[in-house]
């Protein structure tokens, strides 16, 4: 049986980001992924590739999401050389918008503990009053009192981002496995066994990128990742005239002119149903936002699940007891694709995580 | 070219389309009183802005959009028609030069 | 929040039979239906048509009037207008009111009779304005008395042949009917006439629609491949190969039709199981045997259930209502026996007809070049290799090329998107199974979807 340098379990943004970077160091590497309906939070996000509040109290994932953002340009670029697909990637700045005092403040207290993580020059995020969003952001209600502005921030699309990962990672070579659900990870001495219901595939390394999968997946390799699922509803609206210049938070335009709303969070379990009442909370805040946005009408909606851990921050890890199998989860996969493919995949590559990636070690859920 | 059976109009309703004003009969949904006044293309697809008309006339096919007095993306298969309502060809949401 | 025992979806026969039957069992009942009055699609207008238009569109049609008058007379809340755009859990039923804005609705059982919809017809030109499917043109006829001298029809299935009779009847016949069923249909049907004789009358009457058309000297083209729609801006003419022949034929409007099948989107939403129906060729939602979905309490009756025509789907109505009945303590075994015997007799003649009349083959696997998504314009090419890049299932193909995402929420590019990628990965359709669906059903305005009670979830920045 052949064996090859890397089997990367799962096939959504995180894994196939990973797997098409260890692609582009002439590694020889299958994605085991599973069919058509799965937990795949790589189809239902919101698109932002987004800094300006990352890493609160873990300064090193806000540096590392700085860092992501930093390649996103080129990375973009280089996929639409390599597959011909445009992921519309956009840096325009990004917008946090602010519906009330309290939040307002606490909103601003966030940005300088962040401002002095990265330093003045350095973090180029600032805080807005209503007149100078007025200049960037035109159209916004009056229940809009304040925000928070970055540089860094942009937008893509998440969909065709994800098409365009699979198709470079293939066009380098790599081999991609639908419809194969790992059941088993073995040690056959010096390699790892993984294992569907119906064949056996043969690798020198693992990475372990199954999103919610990997929970269960972990435990056959001696890692332990703690991650639950957190529901998030969007809706998007008709297409129309570009409006907006910028993305925010929870309203942003795509380059098809549709409106994509979003951001709520429920602790839900596993349920993926749309409830009408959180997309009607959702609808309420987008209007409270952007007034104009109310006789737009809603064409889809749809419910999918983030991949959280307690602190938020990812997990980055290799086993101690099964040296070669590595985890990697995130609840940002869209704007931490360009550190995936750029700066994880040559560590995992290499067979060592650097020692600044100690901090996103599980091990840090059990002091 | 589409007839009424029953030819003369019996309570008469009037819609403009594209500012030509157009008289059709009360309880017409707007998609068969323009079909009836020999309009075919509705709107311009959003994606190659080829033109469009209505496909299935029981709104499934989203075919028959139209801008009703200023509102784009009207299904005029299941609007019935009102004395002076302003219709239009609904144009793609973005323009080439927008993108 | 109004509650009722039963909630049905659909006032088409269907859904109309299951109100009378349920309200005479003492069931609290509420119809919502997006139309503006009771009939559904074949009793379209029924309640307003003129005697005219009533001679024109015949027998069978007219049956609707006393079916529509009962339903009218049984006390069940009926409200018209309203489109269902999602139900939530515990059978909370959202409904849209024709720009009155959203109300909510919950029931113990509900009945989605929400009927078929025209099988998807994808060949060159069917976007160009000037091409209907044939449904289309009848609706057309029933609401408004509205025909069209300069047509060519296009396709197979018996609601082609009813409609090119009741143009032919209004004066004004169609240009030409282009059939495609291909040759020796018609043998591999035989089979199914031992049965199909069961249900003489039904025979009886296709058979005089079809002896009326051919004497009216339509021209007919059989068997006809290669079907194409030509025209710049608009349709202009109709070209396809027949009798070993190329044809054109100049017209201004095409109609085309391949059979009905399922409307599917609620049981889809609802996240019921669905089995794939190779004699229908569509998905029909699994059932048992009193048209119960695989979700406790949620049934289909009528065409949505399987094609079975009018007579079936308001046999299925009173079944499930029935049924509903009797898990409230009813005792209605002897009626549901009744109904039963009679559904099986009046599903006797749809064998022959599923055989005769199996949509054809190009337009269930269209060439490449050939547009499947209208909304997103996605070639049927485009979905091949969408598989050949891994996208097991029309979900990852949703998702790598738009195709289902626009306005009409795939309902005009689902059903080929599943048959393209089975096809390519040589899978069965059933496997490949069909698109997620998600409300809202249909758009729905935000300022509208504002005003419903919402729920505040946490917002915390990313
Ligand atoms: C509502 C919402 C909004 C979001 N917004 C943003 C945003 O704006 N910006 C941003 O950067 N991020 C955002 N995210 C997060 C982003 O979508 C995720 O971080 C990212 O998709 C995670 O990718 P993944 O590959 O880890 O997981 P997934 O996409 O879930 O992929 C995991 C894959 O593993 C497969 N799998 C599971 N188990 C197995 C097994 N045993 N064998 C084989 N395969 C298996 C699954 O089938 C799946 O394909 C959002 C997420 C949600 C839910
Ligand atoms: C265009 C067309 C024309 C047809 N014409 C004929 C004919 O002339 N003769 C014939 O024998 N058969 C005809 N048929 C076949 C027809 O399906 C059946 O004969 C019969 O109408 C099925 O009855 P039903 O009660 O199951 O559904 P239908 O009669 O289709 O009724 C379904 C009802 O549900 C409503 N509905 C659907 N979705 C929603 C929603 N989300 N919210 C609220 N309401 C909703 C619709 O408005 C409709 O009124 C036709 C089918 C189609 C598609
Ligand atoms: S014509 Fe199909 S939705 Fe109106």
């Amino acid at each position: 049986m052949k064996t090859v340098d890397t089997i990367v379990v799962g096939g959504g943004l995180v894994g196939i980001a990973v797997a098409y970077g260890l692609a582009r160091l002439g590694q020889t590497v299958e994605v085991m992924d599973e069919g058509d309906i799965a937990y795949r939070a790589s189809r239902g996000n919101f698109g932002l590739v987004w800094f300006q509040g990352k890493g609160d109290g873990t300064p090193e994932y806000s540096r590392w999401t700085r860092g992501s953002t930093e390649v996103w340009p080129e990375f973009s670029e280089r996929l639409r050389d390599e597959t011909g697909v445009d992921v519309n990637y956009h840096k325009p700045g990004g917008v946090h918008l602010c519906l009330s005092e309290d939040a307002l403040q606490s909103h601003a207290a966030l940005i300088r503990r962040m401002h002095d993580v990265h330093g003045a020059a350095n973090y180029g995020a600032k805080i807005l009053n209503r007149q100078e969003l007025d200049e960037i952001l035109p159209g916004l209600g009056p229940d809009v009192i304040g925000g928070s502005w970055s540089p860094h921030d942009g937008h893509a699309s998440p969909l065709y981002l994800l098409r365009a990962l699979h198709s470079g990672f293939q066009k380098l070579g790599g081999t991609y496995h639908a419809g194969a659900r790992v059941e088993r990870i073995d040690r056959d001495e010096a390699r790892f066994v993984v294992r569907t219901n119906s064949s056996s595939h043969y690798a020198d390394k693992v990475v372990l990128a199954a999103g919610l999968g990997n929970r269960a997946l972990g435990n056959m390799v001696g890692l332990n990742v703690p991650i639950s699922p957190l529901k998030g509803q969007i809706l998007v609206t008709e297409r129309v005239k570009s409006t907006l210049s910028m993305p925010t938070t929870f309203v942003r335009q795509t380059e098809e002119g549709s409106f994509l709303l979003g951001d709520s969070h429920e602790d839900a379990g596993f349920d993926t149903t749309s409830k009408s009442a959180i997309m009607a909370d959702i609808a309420n805040r987008a209007i409270r936002t952007f007034p104009f946005l109310k006789d737009l009408r809603v064409v889809r909606s749809w419910a999918a699940l983030r991949i959280m851990t307690d602190d938020g921050c990812p997990i980055y890890e290799q086993s101690v007891t099964h040296p070669g199998a590595f985890t990697v989860n995130c609840h940002s996969g869209v704007t931490l694709a360009g550190a995936h493919a750029m700066t994880l995949a040559p560590m995992i590559a290499q067979g060592r995580l650097e020692d600044r990636m100690s901090v996103f070690s599980a091990e840090r859920f059990n002091v | 070219m589409f007839k009424r059976v029953q030819t003369d109009i019996s309570n008469p309703v009037s819609i403009e389309f594209e500012g030509q004003k157009i008289d059709v009969e009360q309880g017409e949904t707007v998609a068969a009183a323009l079909m009836l006044a020999g309009k075919r293309k509705f709107q311009e697809s959003a994606v190659s802005h080829a033109g469009r008309g209505p496909f299935c006339l029981m709104g499934v096919c989203f075919e028959c959009l139209v801008e009703i007095n200023g509102t784009p993306n009207r299904q005029a298969c299941m609007i019935l028609a009102e004395d002076g309502m302003k219709i239009r060809i609904q144009k793609a949401a973005i323009e080439e030069t927008d993108r | 929040m109004k509650s009722f025992d039963v909630a049905i979806i659909g006032a088409g026969p269907a859904g109309m039979a299951s109100a009378i039957e349920a309200t005479r069992n003492g069931l609290s009942v509420i119809v919502l239906d997006e139309q503006p009055a009771p009939g559904g699609q074949i009793y379209r207008a029924i309640e307003t048509v003129s005697d005219q238009r009533a001679a024109i569109l015949g027998t069978d049609y007219l049956a609707g009037r006393d079916l529509a008058a009962a339903f009218r007379n049984c006390g069940a809340t009926y409200v018209s207008g309203a489109t269902v755009w999602n139900i939530d859990n515990g059978l909370k039923i959202n409904y849209s009111r024709a720009g009155l804005g959203s109300d909510q609705i919950s029931a113990t059982s509900l009945v989605i009779a929400t009927g078929a919809i025209e099988r998807p017809t994808p060949m060159p030109g069917w976007t160009l304005p000037g091409v209907t499917t044939a449904g289309a043109l009848q609706i057309l006829l029933k609401a408004h008395g509205a025909v069209n001298d300069d047509v060519v029809l296009v396709g197979s299935g018996p609601l082609l042949y009813l409609v090119a009779t009741q143009m032919l009847t209004a004066r004004y016949a169609p240009r030409a009917i282009v059939e495609t069923t291909p040759a020796g249909r018609l043998i591999k049907a035989a089979r199914h006439l031992p049965r199909a004789l069961t249900a003489f009358s039904y025979l009886r009457k296709g058979l005089a629609m079809k002896r009326k058309l051919h004497k009216s000297g339509i021209p007919f083209y059989a068997n006809a491949r290669a079907v194409a729609i030509e025209g710049t801006t608009t349709a202009q003419a109709v070209i396809f190969q027949s009798g070993g022949k190329s044809h054109r034929i100049e017209t201004t409007a095409v109609a085309l039709h391949q059979g009905v099948i399922p409307n599917q989107q609620i049981t889809r939403l609802l996240r019921c199981e669905h089995d794939w129906n190779a004699n229908q060729h569509c998905f029909v939602p699994r059932l048992d045997a009193f048209f119960q979905t695989t979700v406790e309490n949620i049934y289909v009756a009528g065409d949505g259930a399987g094609i079975g025509g009018a007579v079936s789907a308001a046999l299925r109505g009173r079944l499930v209502a029935l049924r509903i009945a009797e898990k409230q303590g009813k005792d209605t075994i002897a009626r549901q026996n009744d109904v039963l015997k009679k559904l099986k007799a009046d599903q006797a003649i749809r064998p022959f007809l599923e055989t005769l009349y199996a949509p054809s083959p190009e337009n269930l696997l269209p060439a490449d070049d050939v547009m499947v998504c209208r909304c997103e314009e996605i070639t049927a090419g485009q979905i091949r290799h969408a598989v050949d890049l891994g996208a097991p299932g029309p979900n990852q193909v949703k998702s790598y090329l738009r195709c289902g995402m626009g306005p009409c929420q795939g309902r005009m590019c689902g059903p080929t998107v599943t048959q393209i990628i089975a096809d390519h990965r040589k899978k069965e359709v059933g496997e490949i199974d069909y698109y997620r669906i998600r409300p809202p059903l249909k758009p729905l305005a935000l300022a509208e979807l504002a005003a419903i009670e919402s729920e505040p979830t946490r917002h915390t920045p990313l």
